[in-house]
């Protein structure tokens, strides 16, 4: 192995991500078809770190027949992969990079993965640098005392630089300004906008003019600065984005129709109506809301329902879409189409959610609100005061224009940006996303925290508790059995696998049999892992806690007991004492059992918890909460926190989230341990009061600095070393962040808590 | 006089200018900028074939 074992490697090792099986069919449906017959996959390989992972990616992919050629993309860590297909199959490209211990699963964002945004604010920027430094060369020439001709024929190629920054680079500030001013807003683009305007036509006019000033290289360092802090802005959210993006789609976009004929094809989701036959197979989530036909099966509810315990069912069971199927393939009959199942409902009640919640205005633009209208004033003020003193009016609009550029929120306007950049580049480094740029600002403001249980607070998978007291040689029986199957407790059992085992016997056959076990013939010893009743044949060995038991049987005798317990997310216990020393209210919320709720609550010294909500309670009792002036944080995965999510006043999920989720929640977390939700907490605090002080500092410059240019004392030169002055210190004081707060609130600890938690055990 | 080297230094040097602008657009544009933290690996694999 390289440097890195994937899967061991903490940095981006996706919490409670279960392999998704990815078919063949929507490897084709989601790939590019490059003409000749060869046809290009996007993957998205979150494993990749190194130089060696790179190297083990594009060697085995391009061994592969049929492949022409693949090649990693590390700071997305995707890779592009050429194909053609072999007698009508495509390439196993996630099979082959499995086995070599990446997980991979195809990436699907709206086809094009180029960023337009992005070329283009890199693009302005380097026009932008280009002008302005080439300005500044000329300018320091003028300021050195240059002068007559030579002044002149500079100040005209100044001119003529700053000609595209204005144009090219500057729209970008102009347009976002002409967007707020229509809609009778103003933001901060607004006093940037007309600064950079009046100096560069007042600046032109004394060119022509043959005028002895000209702020050609305020107006051009202005725009230049200015974009840099909102390039980062845009890189840092974007990569946060692709990030998310990256992750396995749990909600499959196709599905297996049988035809009348039995012929079976793959089809997206949104062609299928209601009664169409389709197949779900192990480890499939069901894709429509459906009855069972045929099969029976265990199915995991736990993204849809909060519900940590798997349930049983057969023919005649209705399904809601999201259900991950376990043990049995089923056809099922759809009952409904995309736009009315349990899915699409979900989604309804989002807009609606999100459509209630007041639209947030962010902090920068607040201000500005508040700064603008006084920079003006002492703008025009200077001008009428100079105006009524001289008479000299191109003295006195020279002197209100230097009171703008000297105002000019040059420091304010990269006050926020710089400070979130370097924010979200620290939790970005932590596995923190924040996909909405005034997630930050909003997270400052949270007072109450609404966990939802299963998948959240818990890891919403069994883990086996007694594995030592296990004899090895039931372990490596079941171990082998277990391999087999997809359930939770299967799974549990196979994390714990020794790692020196023995060999196990070899089986004939195994079967899994749904809601009772795993059944493995090896000649004719007969092995049986799952209920206690089934495996050893005698019903009344059913005792006290019923579903965390499991049984390994040899011919009805009894080997090995597998106890389970779902298991809190690391650092669960301490997230929840950090949050109430710093004064935050918790509350449970979840769509499970009172019972199974109530021991997670007494676990976690959680005083208030909701059991037995429908997604519908859950908003509910934030609508409650916002109504009584609270500012509710909502954390959760679920389908059913879907519209929670979206109606909180911010929102987290975990990387484990239904996509849906994912897609409603501000800020997304790519590890296993809940501290992300504190050390986002502070990550913002700390942030928050960085842009305080930065705007005190920015207000603190302009009072010393206005009344200079209100007495007409300020020059090119001057303006020019205030500015760059005040955005250094800006910048410096961002960068604190960096260094600031090391470690955050909770420490990482590896133990998880266990929580007496009932797991139903079938396998 | 100033103005004759003038004349013709300061062309040269925007021109200079404008060549480095050009050639950073066309290396953004080419896609040389995608993947900078995979330029820094791949500096270390020896058995590129590509």
């Amino acid at each position: 192995m390289s440097c890195c074992a994937p899967n061991a490697s903490a940095s981006l090792a996706i919490a409670g991500s279960e392999p998704v099986t990815v078919s063949m069919d929507e490897l084709v449906l989601s790939s590019r078809d490059l003409g000749d017959g060869s046809r290009q996959s996007d993957l998205s390989v979150p494993g990749v770190h190194c130089a060696g992972c790179i190297a083990a990616v594009e060697r085995t992919l391009s061994a592969m027949p049929g492949v022409e050629s693949a090649r990693v993309n590390l700071s997305m860590k995707r890779a592009a992969v050429r194909w053609r297909a072999i007698d009508g199959q495509p390439p196993d490209l996630i099979g082959h990079l499995r086995a070599i211990g990446y997980d991979a699963h195809v990436f699907t964002m709206e086809s094009d993965t180029a960023d337009p945004e992005y070329t283009r604010l890199v693009r302005a920027l380097a026009v932008a640098g280009f002008c302005s430094m080439n300005i500044m060369l000329l300018s320091v020439s003028i300021w050195s005392g240059a002068e007559g001709g030579v002044r002149q024929a500079f100040h005209w190629i100044s001119a003529l630089l700053a000609m595209p920054a204005i144009v090219y680079s500057g729209r970008i500030f102009f347009v976002s300004a002409w967007r707020a001013l229509r809609y009778g807003r103003t933001n901060m683009d607004v006093p940037i906008s007309i600064g950079v305007l009046l100096a560069f036509g007042l600046s032109l006019y004394d060119t022509v003019q043959g005028g002895e000033h000209a702020y050609f290289d305020a107006a051009t360092s202005l725009i230049f600065f200015l974009l840099i802090g909102r390039t980062l802005d845009h890189v840092m959210r974007e990569k946060a984005r692709s990030a998310v993006a990256g992750l396995a789609r749990l909600i499959p976009q196709g599905a297996t129709v049988i035809d009348a004929d039995g012929t079976r094809r793959h089809v997206p989701v949104a062609q299928i109506v209601p009664g169409t036959l389709l197949t779900v197979t192990v480890g499939d989530r069901v894709p429509i809301d459906g009855i069972i036909v045929q099969g029976s099966s265990d199915l995991d509810y736990s993204l849809v329902s909060g519900e940590a315990v798997p349930k049983y069912a057969g023919p005649g069971a209705q399904l809601q879409a999201g259900l991950m199927n376990l043990t049995g393939p089923l056809t099922i009959r759809t009952t409904a189409s995309v736009e009315n199942s349990f899915l699409a409902d979900m989604v309804r009640m989002m807009e609606i959610a999100e459509g209630g919640r007041a639209t947030y205005r962010r902090l920068a633009d607040r201000a500005s609100a508040l700064y603008a209208p006084v920079v003006h004033c002492v703008a025009f003020l200077s001008f009428l005061g100079w105006m009524l003193a001289t008479g000299d009016w191109h003295r006195s609009i020279t002197i209100a224009i230097a009171v703008l550029i000297v105002t000019c929120p040059c420091a304010l306007g990269l006050a926020v940006p710089i400070v979130q950049v370097v924010a979200a580049r620290r939790l970005f480094e932590n596995g923190i996303m924040v996909r909405d740029g005034s997630a930050l600002e909003r997270l400052t403001e949270i007072d109450t925290v609404l966990f939802d249980k299963t998948g959240t607070l818990t890891l919403g998978r069994p883990r086996l508790l007694n594995a030592a007291e296990i004899p090895p040689e039931a372990m490596t029986i079941a171990g082998a059995m277990a391999l087999h199957s997809r359930h939770p407790a299967s799974l549990a059992i196979v994390a714990e696998r020794p790692e020196n085992r023995s060999r196990p016997p070899n089986f004939e056959s195994v079967t899994e049999q749904a809601g009772l076990g795993l059944e493995a013939r090896s000649g004719d010893v007969v092995y049986r892992l799952g209920r206690p009743g089934w495996a050893t044949g005698k019903e009344a060995a059913e005792t006290g806690e019923p579903n965390s038991v499991s049984v390994l049987a040899k011919n009805g005798v009894l080997l090995g007991r597998f106890l389970f317990a779902d298991r809190l997310r690391n650092d669960a216990a301490q997230t929840i004492v950090s949050l109430a020393r710093d004064g935050i209210w918790t509350e449970i919320v979840s769509g499970d059992r009172g019972s199974a709720v109530e021991a997670l609550a007494s676990t976690l010294q959680i005083d208030t918890y909701h059991a037995d909500l429908l997604p519908a309670d859950k908003t509910q009792r934030i609508n409650d909460l916002s109504a009584s002036g609270r500012k509710v944080l909502m954390v959760g995965d679920g389908l059913n926190d879907a519209p929670a999510l979206a109606s909180a006043h911010v929102s987290m999920a975990p990387a484990s989230a239904a996509d849906i989720g994912r897609t409603a929640s501000d800020i997304v977390f790519l590890h296993e341990s809940l501290s992300a939700v504190t050390r986002a907490i502070t990550i913002a605090r700390t942030a928050g009061r960085l842009i305080r002080q930065n705007f005190a500092i920015a207000i603190a410059y302009n009072a010393v600095a206005v009344p200079f240019a209100v007495l007409g004392a300020v020059t090119p030169l001057l303006a020019a070393i205030a500015m760059s002055l005040s955005s250094i210190m800006v910048v410096a004081n961002a960068l604190r962040l960096r260094n600031g707060i090391s470690g955050g609130m909770a420490s990482r600890s590896q133990s998880g808590f266990l929580i007496k938690k009932p797991v139903q055990v079938a396998a | 006089m100033s103005l004759n080297y003038l004349s013709f230094l300061v062309p040269i040097a925007i021109v200079l200018g404008i060549g480095g602008l050009a050639a950073f657009l066309w290396s953004l544009r080419s896609g040389q900028y995608d993947d900078l933290e995979g330029a820094a690996a791949r500096i270390l694999l020896d058995d590129d074939s590509e």
